[in-house]
């Protein structure tokens, strides 16, 4: 077992990082931070995870959110989807083992996994909307969203949400706020059965290796730590007892990288744009400079006045 | 003869100078809003292609602003541009020396008028900018309504709207470069604006630049086709 994080002390601390501490800001450039923060990373074990719940709740709870009343859609998913309000939501899966014949029951909680190369970011056009700090995590400035939608066409997992209230866009935020004065996430301090457990991502890697033994030693010969490479590894990482088979686990992406048609978008497309549209221009202004302006001549109106019978009046 | 591509309310006032009728105040007021719009979106959508002109977000009210307005007046554009392709279209039609002048863009571009063909109320020139706006226009107002996410959301696949803004990106540049050709080719060539703005050109200009038109305008084929 990993040791629960302690309760904290009440007295008010001050944050142990901040916008010193950036090493990706969309839309901007960052000096690289003096210091480096140790990675930290939530590591969910889909094996351990009852679906009470508690963390959906927990997250609802700390961030002062509030879901609308919902109606049963006939699964235990609800919502159904993530939402501004929802960032983790549970998603359940039956699965028909094939070896064994057995109903597997498949919990996933989904929510932002806090890339390392972050999809997300990269896509924002507004500066300062998206961060990441040296840490892991990546986080967004709501003061600073316009609401444009780009971070969902960045994002390999479908992760962030446009609220139709205020327009700007919603995600975990790994409880960075909490995590800055030295708690765990609130999903993670409310998990019954430590299916959610928070610390450095070397601890989490440790303790996910302690969790794969146990689960190869039971038969799930496949059982695996989700990190994936794709996307330079995430802060949010996962057990899995089949981690051959991540889809299974209500379309987990097997290999999720940022897509190639937002890189196309966000790297060359700009490059190879302005400077279409400045050769465009300084071709005009040069061509200008060399010819000067094409005019009429009085030869011209002469024949003019010729043509339409002008000149005999 | 049946009359070339003369339109609508062009017609010939003979004097010294000649002046031309080339725009009704109906194409103007038409145009301008077309001009206007176009303006705006590009100065609204490059404010959000590069960080480097986010700036531009200032002029709009701010980044939300921005974002809310910009394809508003993409609407607003369409509608505008719908109404000048109906009325200019038929004298956009290729011709035969249409061919033929735009091999001779060298000749255009230095200035070698003698060496031209003889054309009607558009050059090549100005018929390529103006098919390549229509087109352009529809591939941006389709690629923009899958992007438009306070409304259109849910009526795409996150991979389709990947390619829509990438295709929008695109097409957005392409029309801005061809917005600078059709502007600098106004300055260029002296005595056009006036066109767009008083509605006449001098009789020299059209001598010049759009004979076949003129000829036909004296010739008194003054009717559509
Ligand atoms: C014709 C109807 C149009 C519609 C419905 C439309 C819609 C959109 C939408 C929804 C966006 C995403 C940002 C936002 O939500 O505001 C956008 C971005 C953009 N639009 Fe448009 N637009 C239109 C026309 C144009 C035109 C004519 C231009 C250029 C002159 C243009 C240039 C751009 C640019 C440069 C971007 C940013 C793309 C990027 O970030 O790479 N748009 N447009
Ligand atoms: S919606 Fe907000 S966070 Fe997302 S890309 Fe746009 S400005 Fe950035
Ligand atoms: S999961 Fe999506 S929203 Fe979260 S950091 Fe990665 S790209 Fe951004």
């Amino acid at each position: 077992m990993f040791p629960p994080l302690p309760n904290p002390t009440v007295k008010p601390t001050p944050a142990q990082f901040g916008e010193q501490d950036l090493i990706r800001r969309s839309a901007s450039n960052v000096a690289p931070p003096a210091r480096q923060l140790t990675p930290v990373a939530k590591l969910i074990d889909t094996s351990k995870c009852i679906g009470c719940k508690a963390c959906q709740a927990a997250c609802l709870e700390w961030n002062d959110l509030r879901e609308k009343v919902g109606f049963n859609s006939g699964v235990l998913d609800n919502p159904l989807d993530l939402t501004p309000a929802s960032l983790t939501v549970m998603r359940f899966s039956e699965w028909i083992n094939p070896e064994t014949q057995n109903l597997e029951w498949l919990i996933r909680k989904d929510g932002c996994m806090h890339c390392a190369d972050p999809g997300c970011l990269k896509a924002c056009p507004a500066p300062g909307a998206i961060v990441q700090y040296s840490n892991g995590i990546v986080d967004f400035d709501h003061d600073r969203c316009i609401g444009c939608g780009y971070c969902i066409k960045g994002c390999p997992f479908n992760i962030p949400r446009i609220s139709q209230v205020d327009h700007k866009a919603y995600k975990c935020t790994l409880c960075s706020d909490r995590v800055a004065v030295g708690q765990g996430p609130a999903c993670a301090k409310a998990c019954p059965t430590q299916a959610i457990v928070f610390g450095t991502k070397e601890e989490m890697k440790q303790h996910a290796e302690g969790r794969i033994k146990d689960l190869k030693s039971r038969g799930f010969k496949n059982a695996g730590l989700y990190d994936p490479p794709g996307v330079g590894g995430t802060h949010v990482m996962y057990v899995l007892h089949h981690a051959d088979k991540p889809e299974i686990y209500a379309n987990l992406a097997r290999d999720p990288r940022i897509s190639p048609i937002v890189e196309l978008w966000k790297g060359v497309t700009k490059y190879a744009g302005l400077a279409a549209m400045g050769g465009f221009a300084a071709f005009g202004f040069l061509h200008y400079l060399i010819s000067g302006p094409n005019k009429v001549s009085e030869e011209d109106e002469k024949k003019a006045e010729q043509l339409t019978g002008s000149d005999v009046s | 003869m049946t009359a070339y591509d003369v339109e609508r309310g062009d017609a010939i006032h003979p004097g010294k100078p000649v002046t031309v009728d080339r725009y009704t105040g109906g194409a103007r007021i038409n145009h301008w809003i077309t001009a206007t719009s176009l303006v705006l979106l590009a100065l609204s959508g490059l404010a959000l292609f590069h960080p480097s002109l986010f700036f531009l977000t200032g002029l709009f009210g701010g980044g939300q602003w921005t974002r809310t307005i910009h394809p508003w007046i993409g609407v607003v554009l369409f509608f505008s541009f719908t109404g000048l392709f109906i009325r200019f279209w038929r004298a956009n039609l290729w011709k035969a020396e249409d061919g033929t002048w735009l091999a001779r863009l060298k000749d255009v571009l230095t200035g070698h008028e003698e060496r031209l063909p003889e054309v009607g109320k558009y050059n090549a020139g100005q018929k390529a900018v103006f098919w390549g706006m229509s087109l352009l226009i529809l591939i941006l107002i389709a690629s923009g309504f899958v992007i438009w996410d306070q409304y259109f959301a849910a009526y795409s696949t996150i991979d389709q709207k990947r390619i829509a803004v990438l295709i929008h990106a695109i097409a957005a540049v392409t029309i801005i470069c061809v917005w600078i050709v059709h502007v600098y080719a106004a300055i260029w060539v002296r005595g056009t604006i006036s066109a767009m703005t008083r509605g006449r050109v001098t009789g020299g200009w059209a001598w010049r630049h759009h004979r076949k038109w003129l000829r036909e305008l004296v010739g008194g084929k003054e009717r559509r086709s």
